[in-house]
């Protein structure tokens, strides 16, 4: 859409100062709990300068850089989702008056949030998702007056995590679509800087607000090179050929049952991935019972109440509800939506408590798939 | 004629307390705003810890707090069983036993020398068992102590007939509903939370601290995985094990097997 434009260091704080100006809401990384979460972030200061993430199944672990990076980190257990689709919703009220029930939607105002800092993959969750909640044939009309007036600033990865995967599933690098601003840093002698491309009008706009000046042809070059040692340095990988096919045949592999012994059920994995969407409501009332309330909140395929019929759980083991989760995230989410429920974000195998890990179960069960044919 | 609508007495409650503290029953005190909500919706009957006036039963809901531990009150519970007609049993004592259930793999009489003047005056059981293995229980509310919230949302659910909102789910659900980064994973901090029912918010974990499994076993527990991960992952030695798992809920069934399972381990090594 526009030629890449170079802002340097001391010009990025501008950024916060033109979204601010057009009544954005900024969130993005910011460092707390020895992590780094999403959160209200007001100047360059509350991102996590010069920190950097180590991430490995099950663990993960805050530590200081080199330099000052802005950006030098990958993810953290936050995912722009909670901004989107939060964990907790009141859907409305209803109130006993002496005309009748009175129905109170809750119709909260909404912040018109600017997303700082959203990772390639997530850009691509946050696709997914539109599509979940945005193409019908219902429409979550809670979700997209969120959505509708998100502003995105993209950072390209080129660095990459001990979990990443988003190589394997085509979701980055590098961020192609979606975002009004897509951000590379560079650091190094030529000087602490960022490539900023607009990827919209409004991003034109308030990349116009920044003093930048055109990129010299090196720049885009080292930004170039920069992604493309990060493609080809992801902590994990994924092969995707015939995924679907491999997973819906074979629900009954051993090593689903492998998994269960290890799964604690705990519901990590759904809720810090970026695409799960699983929702229940509950309602409760006052106890004069004059108001009563219904509630959205987060819910899993973990939980036992989540397949309950009656009579009981339609998965009560702990193996029947990984496959289920893993099943569906990289298999029939195809048939649903057209595309993989799995961005390749890794979080699912860092936050797993006990570092269960979707690509080795995945590459497990293609082994023995292989040796099958081999052997026939 | 007689009507045989709506009728117009509250229901009676009635607080009943065996072995425990008292946290639990002082929870509905605690209540405050609420209180006169609880006190408008059902008829306060028994509370002794509230007022002195006592009616008697039979009595429409009762909130049982703590353990049986004396053959006194293995019958007494029975007749409170008998005068009400929908029975919850509120707290780790009266759900799982408490942290008097230590006494269970004890020896209780070691502790009656050593602790009375007069042992022989003292009548009390060798195990410290929930209400549940005594009389038939309703509902259990877990937690110590129990959580006001739910325990109002309980309260608020029998009078309008319908089920309460108390998941079974792990801790870990609610550290993520409120953004709380998983203290194992980030700094290698023990934590229950992933085998413990939620209830309490997760509130240790947003300070830092790994769950002590205030609320008992969740659904579907899986001690066994949690404890090789701490075991190998964690470097937390047996003993700790044997000591996590036996807190206020050290009775309940899923952690009693994990702590009797690394007490066995521990005295092979």
């Amino acid at each position: 859409m526009s030629t890449t434009a170079v802002v340097e260091r001391e010009n990025f704080e501008e950024l916060f100062e033109a979204l601010r100006a057009r009544g954005y809401e900024s969130v993005g990384p910011t460092v707390r709990d020895s992590t780094i979460v999403y959160d209200h972030i007001e100047t360059v200061a509350d991102l996590p300068v010069g920190w950097t993430d180590i991430q490995e199944a099950g663990t993960y672990r805050l530590v200081r850089r080199k330099d000052e990076a802005l950006f030098g980190y990958v993810i953290g257990p936050h995912s722009f989702k909670k901004y989107l689709f939060p964990p907790r919703h009141t859907l409305f009220t209803l109130e006993k008056t002496s005309e009748g029930v009175k129905l109170v939607d809750a119709g909260d105002p909404v912040p018109q949030y600017a997303f700082i800092g959203m990772r390639p993959c997530e850009l691509a969750a946050m696709s997914i998702q539109d599509r979940v909640f945005g193409e019908g044939p219902f429409f979550d009309t809670e979700y997209l007056r969120r959505r509708q007036q998100v502003f995105v600033v993209a950072v390209n990865c080129v660095e990459t995590g001990g979990t990443c995967f988003c190589t394997s599933m085509g979701t980055g690098p590098k961020a192609l679509e979606g975002f009004d601003l897509s951000v590379t840093e560079l650091l190094g002698d030529a000087g602490h800087r960022f490539l900023i491309e607009a990827g919209s009008p409004l991003g034109e706009e308030v990349l116009a607000d920044l003093p930048h000046r055109a990129a010299e042809s090196g720049e885009v070059a080292d930004a170039e090179r920069l992604l493309e040692q990060a493609e080809g340095a992801m902590g994990r990988s994924l092969d995707t050929g015939g995924i679907k096919e491999l997973l819906v045949g074979n629900p009954e592999h051993p090593r689903w049952e492998r998994v269960g012994e290890q799964c604690l059920t705990c519901t990590n994995c759904t809720m810090v991935c970026p695409t799960c969407f699983c929702a229940t409501v509950e309602d409760t009332q006052s106890l004069d019972g004059a108001t009563a309330e219904r509630v959205r909140r987060w819910d899993s395929c973990f939980t036992t109440e989540f397949s309950y019929i009656h009579g009981g759980s339609l998965r009560p083991s702990a193996a029947a509800r990984y496959r289920q989760w893993m099943t569906h995230k990289l298999a029939s989410w195809i048939d649903q939506f057209g595309t993989s429920g799995c961005v390749g974000c890794g979080r699912c195998i860092t936050w797993c408590p006990v570092g269960i890990d979707i690509t080795k179960i995945a590459a497990a069960i293609r082994a023995s798939e292989e040796k099958k044919h081999a052997l026939a | 004629m007689a009507s045989h609508t709506m009728p117009t007495a509250k229901p009676k409650l009635g607080v009943f307390k065996f072995a425990s503290c008292d946290g639990c029953q002082l929870s509905l005190l605690d209540c405050e705003d609420e209180l006169l909500a609880v006190a408008g919706a059902v008829d306060i009957a028994n509370f002794p810890e509230a007022s002195r006036a006592v009616e008697e039963g039979p009595y429409d809901l009762a909130l049982v707090e703590g353990s049986i531990t004396t053959p006194h009150d293995a019958e007494r519970v029975i007749e409170v069983r008998r005068q009400s007609k929908f029975l919850i049993s509120i707290g780790a004592c009266a759900t799982a036993g408490g942290i008097q259930a230590l006494r269970n793999w004890k020896d209780v009489d070691d502790f009656t020398r050593v602790v009375y003047a007069t042992p022989e005056y003292i009548s009390t059981l060798d195990r410290s068992t929930p209400i549940s293995v005594h009389v038939e229980v309703d509902f259990e509310l877990r937690g110590c102590p129990i959580s006001k919230t739910q325990l109002l949302e309980l309260v608020a659910a029998f009078l309008q007939g319908r089920r309460p909102n108390i998941p079974t789910y792990s801790v870990c659900v609610e550290c993520k509903g409120r953004g709380t980064p998983c203290v194992m994973v980030s700094h290698g901090t023990p934590c229950l939370g992933p085998v413990t029912q939620a209830g309490c918010g997760a509130i240790c974990p947003a300070y830092n601290r790994g769950c002590y499994g205030c609320f008992g076993p969740m659904e579907s527990p899986n001690t066994a995985a949690l404890g090789h991960w701490w075991e190998r992952q964690l470097d937390v030695p047996v003993p700790d094990l044997v000591d996590a798992f036996r807190g206020f809920n050290a009775y309940a069934e899923a952690f009693r097997t994990a702590s009797d399972d690394y007490e066995l381990r521990e005295s092979r090594d």
